[in-house]
Order: C-alpha cells, then sequence, then structure tokens
C-alpha cells in the first residue's frame, strides 16, 4: 500500500499527467479498451449479474464510450483558464482562473454498473491530470477481474492502478491520504469513507442513493401508455431495480391506479416474460445477501397481502420477478427503506399534488421523475421539493445528458460529475491575480490617516469621480452615519 | 443560557419549510440590514474590533466593515441573475428535450467562524447562505468576545431570527451545534479543528467548505521594483493585522545575493510606516490574546533561530506587541518553519538560483496563497504552473481576495471549497439537474425484448451522431 500510493506520488510530481497529449492518450486508452474487449465485457456482466448485452451495451460501455469521446472533443478548452473580471481599481491588472489536477486521487466503484462506475469517474480523473487508484467492487467479480488483468495494457500502469479486494483492502486503501476520494454507493458506506477522509481532510465526493419516487399524473390517451411503458423500463431495465436512480416506488391517484396496474402487468410480460424461471433481459440479483435482503421485504404479512402481481423467486438463479405492489403499508421496510431490487410499490393518493408532501416526508432523493403535463404541478415539484435531479416525462435518461451535473443533495450524497463536471470535480481551480508594479495606490500603506481612510470609502463604493475630486482636494469628506 | 439546539433546529427548520428564506424580496430584505449595521454601527464594530484585537480603524474599516458592505450591494445586483435557472444545450442522444440547471437552497446551514477577521469572516459566509436561500446559524470565534458579542446584538436587532441565528460559546456549544444534522457546514479556522468537524459532518453525510490555512510563502526575484514589491509585502503581513492573516505572507524565499538588499529594503519602509519604535505605532497591531502571544515567542527564542534574527525581536507581554521581525535562513527543522506562523515573524529563506524556491514550496504542504514578486514572464509562467495553492498573486500580496470575480478557497492541507461573489452563492445552492422530455418520437429500441437491431439503435443514439441515428432508425 505505501509502495503504491508512494509510486503514484512520483509520476505525479514528475509532471507527465499535467500535459494535454498524456491525458489524451489515455482517454483514448480507456476507449480502446471497451471498444476492443465488448464480448469480454458483455462476459463479464453475464457472469456477475445476468446483464443481457443490449442493457450491457446502453448502461456501461455505451456511456464509457461517450464520456471518454465527449472529454476528448473538450479537453483543452476545459483546461484553457478563465478570466475574472476585475475592479478598474485594481488597473492595471488580470484575473484568472486555472484548473489543475489535485494530485492522487482514490475511486471506489459499486457493483451494479461495475463498468462504468468504475471507468465513467476514471474518466474525470484522467482528465484533469490526476494518478488514480481504482478499487472495483468486490461483488462484481468478473468485472473486477477483467479490469485488473486488462486496463494496464491500454493504460499507463505508472499513473493508474486497480485495486482489488473486499473491505479489509478499502480500509488499508482509506488509511493512506489522497487528495480526493470518489465513492459511489451506499449512505452508510458513505459515511464511513467520509469519516476516513476527515483525518486527511481529504475532500470527498459521494454518489448515494435513496428512495427515487415516480409522480404519474392523471391524463389520457397514448401518451400515458408511453409513460408507463419509461416506468417500466426505468424500474426494471437498469440492473432489475438495482440502480441508485432507478425507480423506486411510484405515486399516482386513486382512480388511475388499476389501469396503471393493468399497463404495467403487460409491459412486465412483453418485456420479461411471466415465468420467473425463464425471464428474459432482465438482471438478475447479484448476490444471495442482497436475495434474502429484497425477499424480505416481501415477509411482513401487510406487504404481501399489497402483492398485485408477481412475488415469485427463483432462489438457485437468485431471481426475483418483477413485482407490482398497490398500497403496502408505508411504515413497512419497503416504503422506509431503498428497496434497490425488482419490487414496485405504486402508492395511491386523492389528489397527486399530495405527493409532494409525501416526498418530502422522506430523505432528498437522486432523482425525482414526474409524468405530467400540468405545467403548475411542474412548477410546484421544481420548487418544493428538492432532489440530485428532476425529470419530466421520463426516467433514467438524465443520466446520459452530459449538460447535466449528475449527482445528490442530503442524504442521496454530494458533489457531482459527468461532462465537464467530471473535469471539475477532480481539479482544484486556482485563483491567479497578475499585478504589475506601475501605478502604485499611496493609500494602502500607513502611516494611517483620515484622508486615505475617505480615498478607501471612495475606492470600494467605486466612486472613481469622488476618488479623483478627493485626489485633487476638491471635495469634502462625506461621513455618513 | 443554555443552548437548546433542538429547539433552535426546529424553528429553523419550520422557517426553511415555510418557503419564506427562498423569496427574493425575503433575500434582499436580509442583505439590506446587513448594510444598514454596517453603516449605522461602524464606531461599534470599530470600537470591538480595537478592543479585541487592538486593530487600528483604518484595517477595521477597510478589511473588515467595507467588506461586508460592498459585498452586499455586489449581491443586491446579481442575485436576480443567480437566482434565474441557467439553461443547458442538450444533445441528439436525448432528442427531444430542453434542459437546465436549478439553484436551490441547501436548507439549514452553520456557519463557524474565526477571530483574525472577527467581523469580516462571520458576516462574509452569511451573505452566501442568505443570498442562497437558506436559514443559518453563526458561530462566532469565542476568542473574540468583544465582537462576538456584538454580533450576537446586531443581528438579533436587525435579521430575521425565526431564520437567522447567531450562537456564542467555544467548544462546549459548538460540539453541541455540530451533533445535530446540517445541510452544509462553512468553516474558516485551522486544519486541526477543520478535522474535527469534517468527523462530525460524516455522521450525517453533511457537505463542507474548509478555509483553512498554512504556510503562504513570497518568491522574491532580484530584478523588480523593489520599493513596490517590499511596501506591498508589508501590507500583506503586517499591514494586515500584524501576520494574523490565513494568506499573509508567511515566510519569503529570496536568492543569497539578494536577500540584503531585500532585508535593507523591507527595514526602510518599515520605518517609513510605523515610525521608528513600531511597538508605539497605532498603525500596527497587537497579538489577540497570551496564548498565541507565548506561542510566537517560543517560535522566536527557538535556538535554532534566535541567532538569526536580522531586525525586530522586540516584545511587550503586557500590550501583547511584537515588533517586525525578519529572521534570515531558519533551518528547515526548526519550530518557525513547520507551522503556519500568523504573526509578525518573517522567516527569509535564501536559495541559490530563484527557480530553486519552487521545490522549496512543494516540499511543504499545499497553502493558502502563493505570491511571486518577478519581471521574468518565463519564472512566472513554471511558478503558476508548478506550484499549487488555493490562490495566488503575482507581484502583488493579500488583494486577490477582494476581486469577487475569482474563487477563494483552498487546496490539501489548506482546505476545500470556495467562495466569494458568486462562489459564495454556489457554495451554499444545490445545482438541481432538471431534464424536460415529451411523449413524443418515443423509440421502440429503448425496451425489451433485446435484440441486435435495437443494439443497433442504442449504439446509434449514444454517439450522439444524427446520421447514425436515422440510419439505425430505418434499420439501414
Amino acid at each position: 500500500m505505501d509502495r503504491l500510493e508512494e509510486g503514484l506520488r512520483k509520476t505525479f510530481r514528475c509532471g507527465k499527467t499535467k500535459e494535454v497529449g498524456w491525458r489524451k492518450a489515455q482517454l483514448r486508452g480507456v476507449l480502446k479498451f471497451v471498444e476492443e474487449n465488448e464480448s469480454k465485457i458483455f462476459e463479464a456482466l453475464k457472469q456477475d449479474l445476468g446483464k443481457h448485452p443490449v442493457e450491457a451495451y446502453r448502461d456501461e460501455i455505451g456511456v464509457v464510450k461517450k464520456s471518454a469521446e465527449n472529454c476528448l472533443n473538450n479537453i483543452e478548452k476545459w483546461m484553457n483558464p478563465k478570466k475574472g473580471k476585475l475592479p478598474l481599481l485594481l488597473f492595471p491588472s488580470k484575473g484568472e482562473v486555472l484548473p489543475e489536477p489535485l494530485g492522487t486521487v482514490l475511486i471506489f466503484g459499486s457493483w451494479n454498473f461495475p463498468i462504468s462506475l468504475a471507468l465513467d469517474p476514471l474518466i474525470g480523473a484522467l482528465s484533469a491530470g490526476n494518478t488514480v487508484v481504482v478499487k472495483p467492487s468486490e461483488l462484481a467479480p468478473a468485472c473486477s477481474s477483467l479490469l485488473y488483468s486488462t486496463i494496464p495494457l491500454y493504460l499507463d500502469a505508472e499513473a493508474i492502478k486497480i485495486v482489488e479486494g473486499g473491505s479489509d483492502v478499502a480500509e488499508q486503501l482509506l488509511e493512506r491520504r489522497w487528495d480526493k476520494i470518489f465513492f459511489t454507493g451506499s449512505p452508510r458506506v458513505g459515511r464511513i469513507i467520509m469519516s476516513a477522509a476527515a483525518k486527511h481532510l481529504t475532500p470527498v465526493t459521494l454518489e448515494l442513493g435513496g428512495k427515487c419516487p415516480v409522480i404519474l399524473d392523471s391524463f389520457s390517451g397514448s401518451d400515458f401508455k408511453v409513460a408507463v411503458n419509461r416506468i417500466a423500463g426505468g424500474k426494471w431495465g437498469p440492473c432489475a431495480g438495482q440502480a441508485c436512480i432507478g425507480i423506486d416506488y411510484v405515486l399516482v391517484q386513486q382512480k388511475s391506479a388499476s389501469i396503471l396496474v393493468e399497463l404495467l402487468k403487460n409491459c412486465i410480460k412483453r418485456y420479461y416474460g411471466d415465468n420467473v424461471k425463464n425471464l428474459q433481459s432482465i438482471c438478475r440479483i447479484v448476490n444471495k445477501q442482497h436475495f434474502e435482503r429484497v425477499c424480505n421485504l416481501l415477509e411482513d404479512p401487510g406487504v404481501a397481502a399489497s402483492i398485485v402481481y408477481g412475488g415469485s423467486f427463483d432462489r438457485e438463479n437468485l431471481m426475483i420477478e418483477p413485482t407490482i405492489l398497490l398500497d403496502p403499508p408505508l411504515d413497512a421496510q419497503i416504503m422506509t427503506e431503498e428497496i434497490f431490487g425488482p419490487l414496485l410499490p405504486i402508492i395511491t393518493l386523492d389528489k397527486i399534488e399530495e405527493s409532494i408532501d409525501f416526498i418530502n416526508e422522506k430523505p432528498k432523493p437522486l432523482a425525482i421523475y414526474a409524468f405530467t403535463k400540468n405545467d403548475k404541478l411542474k412548477k410546484q415539484i421544481l420548487q418544493e421539493t428538492s432532489s440530485g435531479s428532476v425529470t419530466f416525462n421520463d426516467a433514467i435518461i438524465q443520466f446520459i445528458c452530459d449538460a447535466l451535473p449528475f449527482g445528490g443533495v442530503g442524504q442521496s450524497g454530494f458533489g457531482r460529475y459527468h461532462g465537464k463536471f467530471s473535469f471539475d470535480t477532480f481539479s482544484h481551480e486556482k485563483a491567479v491575480l497578475h499585478r504589475s508594479f506601475f501605478l502604485e495606490l499611496e493609500p494602502r500603506y500607513p502611516p494611517w490617516n483620515d484622508f486615505k481612510l475617505e480615498f478607501i470609502r471612495l475606492a470600494y463604493s467605486f466612486n472613481y469621480i469622488g476618488l479623483l475630486l478627493h485626489l485633487l482636494g476638491l471635495r469634502t469628506p462625506n461621513r455618513s452615519r | 443560557m443554555a443552548l437548546d439546539a433542538e429547539a433552535v433546529m426546529k424553528e429553523l427548520r419550520s422557517t426553511y419549510t415555510s418557503g419564506k428564506t427562498r423569496t427574493f424580496e425575503w433575500r434582499v430584505s436580509q442583505l439590506k440590514a446587513l448594510i444598514k449595521i454596517t453603516t449605522h454601527h461602524e464606531k461599534d464594530i470599530v470600537e470591538a474590533l480595537r478592543s479585541d484585537l487592538n486593530k487600528p480603524e483604518y484595517e477595521a474599516f477597510v478589511h473588515e466593515i467595507v467588506g461586508i458592505s460592498s459585498e452586499c450591494k455586489f449581491v443586491l445586483k446579481e442575485l436576480r441573475k443567480w437566482m434565474k435557472p441557467e439553461k443547458v444545450k442538450t444533445t441528439m442522444t436525448t432528442f427531444p428535450s430542453s434542459a437546465e440547471i436549478v439553484s436551490e437552497p441547501l436548507g439549514v446551514v452553520l456557519v463557524i467562524s474565526t477571530w483574525n477577521y472577527p467581523f469580516y469572516l462571520s458576516l462574509n459566509p452569511v451573505i452566501g447562505a442568505i443570498a442562497a436561500g437558506n436559514a443559518v446559524v453563526l458561530k462566532p470565534s469565542e476568542v473574540a468576545p468583544a465582537t462576538s458579542s456584538l454580533l450576537s446584538k446586531l443581528l438579533s436587532q436587525y435579521m430575521d431570527t425565526s431564520a437567522v441565528k447567531v450562537f456564542e460559546g467555544g467548544v462546549p456549544e459548538t460540539t453541541i451545534l455540530l451533533d445535530r444534522k446540517w445541510d452544509k457546514i462553512f468553516y474558516t479556522g485551522s486544519g486541526k479543528v477543520g478535522r474535527v468537524i469534517l468527523a462530525a459532518a460524516a455522521k450525517h453525510l453533511t457537505p463542507v467548505v474548509l478555509e483553512l490555512g498554512g504556510k503562504s510563502p513570497a518568491v522574491v526575484d532580484s530584478n523588480i521594483n523593489l520599493k513596490v514589491a517590499v511596501r506591498r509585502i508589508i501590507s500583506g503581513k503586517w499591514g494586515s493585522n500584524s501576520g494574523q492573516t490565513c494568506v499573509s505572507p508567511d515566510y519569503i524565499i529570496t536568492t543569497k545575493a539578494f536577500s540584503s538588499q531585500l532585508v535593507d529594503a523591507l527595514k526602510d519602509e518599515l520605518e517609513k510606516f510605523y515610525g521608528k519604535d513600531p511597538m508605539q505605532s497605532n498603525d500596527f497591531s497587537s497579538i489577540i490574546n497570551s496564548h498565541h502571544f507565548d506561542r510566537l515567542t517560543k517560535l522566536l527564542d527557538d535556538e535554532k533561530v534566535s541567532g538569526k534574527v536580522v531586525f525586530g525581536g522586540q516584545r511587550d507581554k503586557t500590550n501583547l506587541k511584537i515588533a517586525p521581525t525578519a529572521i534570515l535562513d531558519a533551518p528547515d527543522d526548526s519550530l518557525i518553519m513547520n507551522e503556519e506562523i500568523f504573526g509578525p515573524l518573517l522567516p527569509i529563506l535564501t536559495v541559490d538560483k530563484i527557480e530553486d524556491s519552487i521545490g522549496r514550496i512543494n516540499s511543504k504542504e499545499k497553502p493558502l496563497a502563493a505570491y511571486l514578486f518577478t519581471n521574468d514572464k518565463k519564472l512566472e509562467e513554471e511558478f503558476i504552473k508548478n506550484v499549487s495553492a488555493g490562490g495566488m498573486a503575482i507581484n502583488d500580496t493579500v488583494l486577490h481576495l477582494a476581486v469577487n470575480s475569482l474563487p477563494f478557497g483552498g487546496v490539501g492541507e489548506s482546505g476545500y471549497g470556495a467562495y466569494h461573489g458568486k462562489f459564495s452563492f454556489d457554495a451554499f445552492s444545490h445545482k438541481k439537474a432538471v431534464l424536460h422530455r415529451t411523449f413524443a418520437g418515443d423509440i421502440d429500441a429503448r425496451y425489451p425484448p433485446y435484440n441486435p437491431r435495437k443494439l443497433q439503435v442504442i449504439k446509434a443514439l449514444l454517439s450522439g451522431n444524427i446520421l447514425s441515428i436515422i440510419r439505425a432508425l430505418f434499420g439501414w
């Protein structure tokens, strides 16, 4: 561990990671990695999660490709200093903000998107010019192993290290001092990470989760069907509900509940089939521990009684059927904890506006999804709820919009990335003020007197005329009280 | 009065939930109230600062009072613009869609301030918190008791106390506050206490801004206007609270050949500023208290350093004053070269070539500020590129703080997060991503059952390339 950190710091000190040529070479290396190993990546994801190649491309390979290409296209622009406006008083001078790498950073990947949640932050760290350690999640061992064995063939092994292992390795890593830690995972582990980082004053980005709700307004016609398609796709599509921005539960008006349930059942049968032993195009639960955790959510009799579709599981293959629940008890675990699985509670309300208070009683989630054509409701949702993001009339897709920051608030985390935000998250923005020796302001210096004090008063209110008059002795001080 | 933190939090959350602090009108009213405090109570503030720090009226005015009123005025001018959502461009990948970033307050925030600019460093973050629409608790430093007490009195008189509160006290009161769940904590002070704050914040996953300090170096090249440079160094060191400033030049690096000229110039200008006996000058601050006075005299009396004083060294324990003092070539393992000095002692380190200063600086922790006096463009470029610090000024000191279009904050041991100007507004805001989609053009390739054609469409969509999207959609 010592040698690992020292080696990376030494590489950083030699300066090569700051060069744009080096950064671009690494980004191209990441691109080549995903392009040349596509089938191996599909295979590893199938092994770890039963992920279908289309889902794997959409959520993992495609995301990494898009990020790397976006960085390559924009990196020079991002690396340029930004000019700051300076007051005339400081003439002649120039101010700018210069992004610089933080140094040596640590990234913790997660098991649900084991390729993209390791490589997407890595892309950010590399574009910002840092040396990096990536610890993929041990709960996705095939992907972890693939990254460990293959990344060094594409990236500069002196600057990027993949470290495999479980919580013991994570603990050892956390004892070292890093210039930034980027963590994707649960709030529980987020606290541990942040506490460890506190010892070294290490800045941290925490991408956590939460119960991401859907607010489904009532409207008629084919658009409602489209909405339900998107809800079904947003629940079971990303890793069978094991996604931080995955839909957790739906809020809908009582009068639309039964049509919603019918349409959802149709979607499930169409997309995945209706035999739990033979479900298609959907991931399995990652391991026994999470399988038991999710199944246990259905143990509560009140919850079991509310199942309107599904509820069966295949323990041997760690498959849980897409399950719909109608109005489970609100104090049951399924409604107080992040589900992270293929169970979809539907909560009915008299008026859809009640969804706002409902959501506000829970911790701030990573995403809120609202399907509505009512502009007034949209405005209310935006102003009266708080979440990492809000998406209207769709779900999950905000993830691939690079112009939007991706991150949480409150219990769903802090910090953000994607697009330029990734570059910024791994950079320090250094303010630089350039002054010349020319044009000295005498009143800056002691010994102090009333003249100098009045000068500064006028200067700070940018009262240049007054200043000029004062300097010429043509002004009587106006001390307002 | 015992601090009932739970009742306080309840009231603040209730105020925040009511939505009052989010309105433009409320924020404006609070900022205007702060301006009123600075104009109506200038004398009281100067008095409190004289009492706490023996701060000269000029410094009290220029560094503390005016800083607050001008920042409030700037924010009032820009606030409506900052509060507007920022439209961002979407690509073919999410077509048709529109997107924006909405700034919203974090909720209820805690500002913990420090003693050296007790008025300015308490209210400047509060300006940011209010501008962003939060409810805020301010805990001023107990080490500057007159200012702390004045802030408590004035804020309760002028501000909306259902949303803006001041709690005075020391470690016990701060600990009680830190136990609660805040939506953000803003701390100015030392790295040691910064770690305590972070550990407390970690329990609630509270984001933090840490404005800490460090040993801010000033590198002085030889081919410069020495008089102007020296005046600016003196202003940033002894003219800024007697060196008790997070961005004061902590130590100087210059060449062996130039050091005696530099020392002579410093002596000359110091005499012009403070007279023959600076201990008698009213324009020169005292040390905050006897604890820090003893800390500083210990640095001077260190046997590794005591023989190297080139001017100054006088001290007056009764009046807590230490004269402007310079030490030539203190060894790297001396106490004075291993902690932030925060006082009127100035080590001058000499190197053979001025370029060597970069390596000397980089062997220490990243400071809050770094300064370079030079006319050599190449040296300037090397310095900016290779020295990491919170902020930098070339050919001046401290002034970069006064430019509110530049972010002010640290890196590494000097902290993280930034503020001033719009950066303050951003520091206390959550930037919420909003994506608007329509129901038109729903692509069935999104949904299972998956097949190779759908994969083609997904690939094309993610590439953002309109031609490949069209081709894929038509199955070509």
